[in-house]
């Protein structure tokens, strides 16, 4: 559905923002690029919208050139800006309209679809209200909407939750879901939330400094780690460690204040096999827990830092946010 | 589904995205009366001073003059003030004379016996450059707010934006024109003995050729600027001189020559001509058409330079 090939935007000749990009997308899945503010991720989803035309390497769109075949490519997709784009002055139905006009949809298809995606976002009470008056989850869903209205077959997602609280991002993220479903759409979005990827995406690429650094299922990512890690004690004190390490899928044991530490494969299925080839040597097991790795161990993994440290305080994302949008000038 | 079905379904259009866009900067606009009352009260308040205080007609009557006690006649007559009403010469009194002096005077140099008529047709080149360049500046708003980039990333073609952009900020400074004009003639302005209604048509499409033109380079300008700033201190650098340095307040002919060289290049000067031509003035035909052939020229060069650069700004 969507290919890249060394994509790479550099601004003012200096500013690399996304450097020698290469993916691809598959059909009817959630591909997510997950990295810290700065990555890239806003420049990359710039380019494959057509808005920004990449310094180098190519991207097509359901097998559109994203720069000589701009206007296919335009056509058939939907975007969602991580800004809030609806007009403030305008009601929430003619905002959707508005897009629906841009697109060109034929007119009595616009009007009843624009309805039905109100609807679907539970805006249908609002549509009349002016945008000034929704929340902040409520624009977002406006975004949605309107990113709708010409039934794309690719959906782009910049930041679909940014600024919301966990309790609207959590709506927000079953709307996603359900229009998916509804649409049968392929889903390309950004986000620097953990648990956002983690929920929405079938396949994930880390980006961090404009390069992809890994790419692949969430749980595919985590398992590439060398698995989930098992924590059991035991009554007796004596040394497990080889009993343990012959179980199947045992990775890694070792005894931590007095505790054993294991790094298995499959932690769910692997747990009850030590606890059987303990208890089958007399040994009883008091206590044990699973921890599954999550992806901020992934993100420490590939660039040696975690996801939250490499976000930048507030004020040096708003410096590095104006810089960009100096370099955007071309 | 196949692409070619979905590819089929959209069908961007200029009309439709024009219109779209275009009632979306209305709807903006007509939400916001205060601006609107704000963008009008402006040139009011400089019609209403400025064009009442400076009474340059009353500066040339008789009344403001001090007659010395006795004025020497060549040869060996004297004449005492009073004489002037008894003093008859080639068949006019010498007090109407010099009574008749000041509105000869303001009628050879402003065309019009009234200062205020004058200026406040003035007032309609001001409120066109105004208005035409705040308009402009509300795309600088569409990019920062992320708006441009994702009407960017439809199928709309790009010259429905641009030219959105112009009509409104055209459409602006035409209404806020015809509203000055309505109230400078409650306000008392004299229209002339050949003015028809069908006379504001010209004064509309030469209010519509100078926005178009001056529209277009501004929107190329301000399309390239992140910041609001930097728009707003060209408005206030450009508009001062651009007024002074036309007939807006003063005829061109009495001005230093460098400035009348500045004030005939100046397309503001154009516009008041044709608007007065057409209203306070006695129509002057070839002057007419020598105004809009400058406005023609002005607005097509100034719109193709600045559609061509907004779009070379906008195509990927």
């Amino acid at each position: 559905m969507i290919r890249a090939e060394n994509l790479t935007k550099v601004f003012n000749r200096s500013v690399v923002a996304v450097d020698h990009v290469s993916f691809s997308v598959r059909d009817g899945e959630i591909f997510g690029f997950l990295g810290p503010n700065g990555a890239g991720k806003t420049t990359t989803i710039n380019m494959l919208t057509t808005v920004l035309r990449p310094t180098e390497g190519c991207a097509w769109v359901m097998g559109f050139d994203v720069v000589k075949q701009a206007k296919e490519v335009r056509k058939v997709i939907g975007v969602v800006p991580q800004e809030y784009t609806a007009d403030e002055d305008l009601t929430g139905y003619e905002n959707v309209m508005l897009c629906a006009d841009l697109y060109g949809v034929p007119r009595d298809v616009a009007r009843k679809r624009a309805l039905e995606l109100l609807e679907l976002v539970d805006l249908i009470d609002f549509k009349d209200k002016r945008v000034e008056t929704y929340s902040g989850g409520m624009r977002r869903r406006l975004e949605l909407a309107c990113g709708l209205i010409n039934r794309p077959k690719v959906l782009f997602l910049d930041e679909p939750t940014l600024g919301l609280d966990v309790h609207t991002r959590a709506a927000i993220w079953s709307y996603i879901k359900r229009l998916k479903e509804e649409y049968e759409m392929t889903i390309f979005m950004t986000t620097h939330y953990l648990e956002e990827a983690d929920a929405l995406c079938d396949r994930i690429a880390i980006i961090d400094r404009g390069k992809i650094v890994a790419t692949g299922s969430p749980d595919g990512l985590k398992s590439s780690l060398g698995g989930d890690i098992i924590t059991v004690t035991i009554k007796e004190g004596v040394d497990v460690t080889e009993v343990i390490k012959g179980c199947e899928n045992v990775k890694e044991v070792r005894y931590e204040n007095g505790s054993y530490r294991i790094k298995a494969k499959d932690g769910e299925a692997t747990a009850p096999i030590i606890i059987e080839a303990l208890r089958e040597r007399g040994y009883t097991v008091v206590k044990l827990s699973l921890t599954k790795p999550t992806l901020n161990e992934v993100f420490l993994e590939y660039t040696g830092r975690a996801l939250r440290d490499a976000e930048e305080s507030k004020e040096s994302f708003i410096a590095h946010r104006i810089t960009l949008m100096r370099a955007r000038k071309r | 589904m196949s692409s070619a079905k979905l590819v089929g379904e959209s069908n961007p259009s200029l009309p439709r995205g024009l219109r779209a866009l275009l009632f979306r900067e209305l709807k903006k606009w007509l939400k916001d009366p205060v601006m609107l009352v704000m963008l009008v009260l402006q040139p009011l308040i400089w019609m209403g001073l400025l064009g009442k205080a400076l009474n340059i007609g009353a500066l040339f009557s008789a009344h403001n003059v001090n007659l010395p006690q006795q004025i020497p006649i060549p040869g060996d007559a004297v004449l005492v003030p009073q004489g002037l009403q008894v003093v008859v010469l080639n068949g006019t009194k010498l007090s109407q004379l010099f009574a008749g002096l000041g509105p000869e005077i303001m009628q050879s140099a402003f065309g019009t016996t009234d200062y205020f008529s004058f200026m406040s047709v003035g007032m309609v080149s001001m409120i066109v450059v105004t208005t035409t360049m705040f308009s402009g500046m509300s795309i600088v708003w569409d990019r920062r707010l992320g708006f441009l980039d994702k009407v960017l990333s439809t199928p709309v073609p790009r010259a429905a934006i641009i030219f959105a952009k112009i009509l409104n900020a055209t459409l602006r400074a035409l209404f806020q024109a015809t509203v000055i004009l309505a109230l400078a003639y409650l306000l008392g302005l004299r229209l002339s003995s050949t003015f028809t209604p069908l006379n504001i048509l010209g004064v509309c499409a030469a209010i519509f050729l100078l926005s178009v033109g001056l529209s277009s380079i501004f929107i190329a300008f301000s399309i390239r600027s992140t910041r609001m700033e930097r728009p707003m201190q060209f408005v206030a650098l450009i508009t001062m001189p651009l007024m002074f340095a036309s007939n807006t307040f003063f005829p061109i002919n009495l001005m230093p020559s460098w400035l009348q060289a500045v004030a005939r290049a100046n397309p503001l000067t154009y516009l008041t001509d044709a608007v007065r031509q057409l209203t306070i003035l006695p129509t002057d035909f070839a002057a007419l058409t020598w105004d809009f052939a400058y406005l023609i020229a002005f607005s097509t060069v100034f719109a193709v330079i600045g559609v061509l650069l907004s779009w070379r700004y906008l195509s990927l």
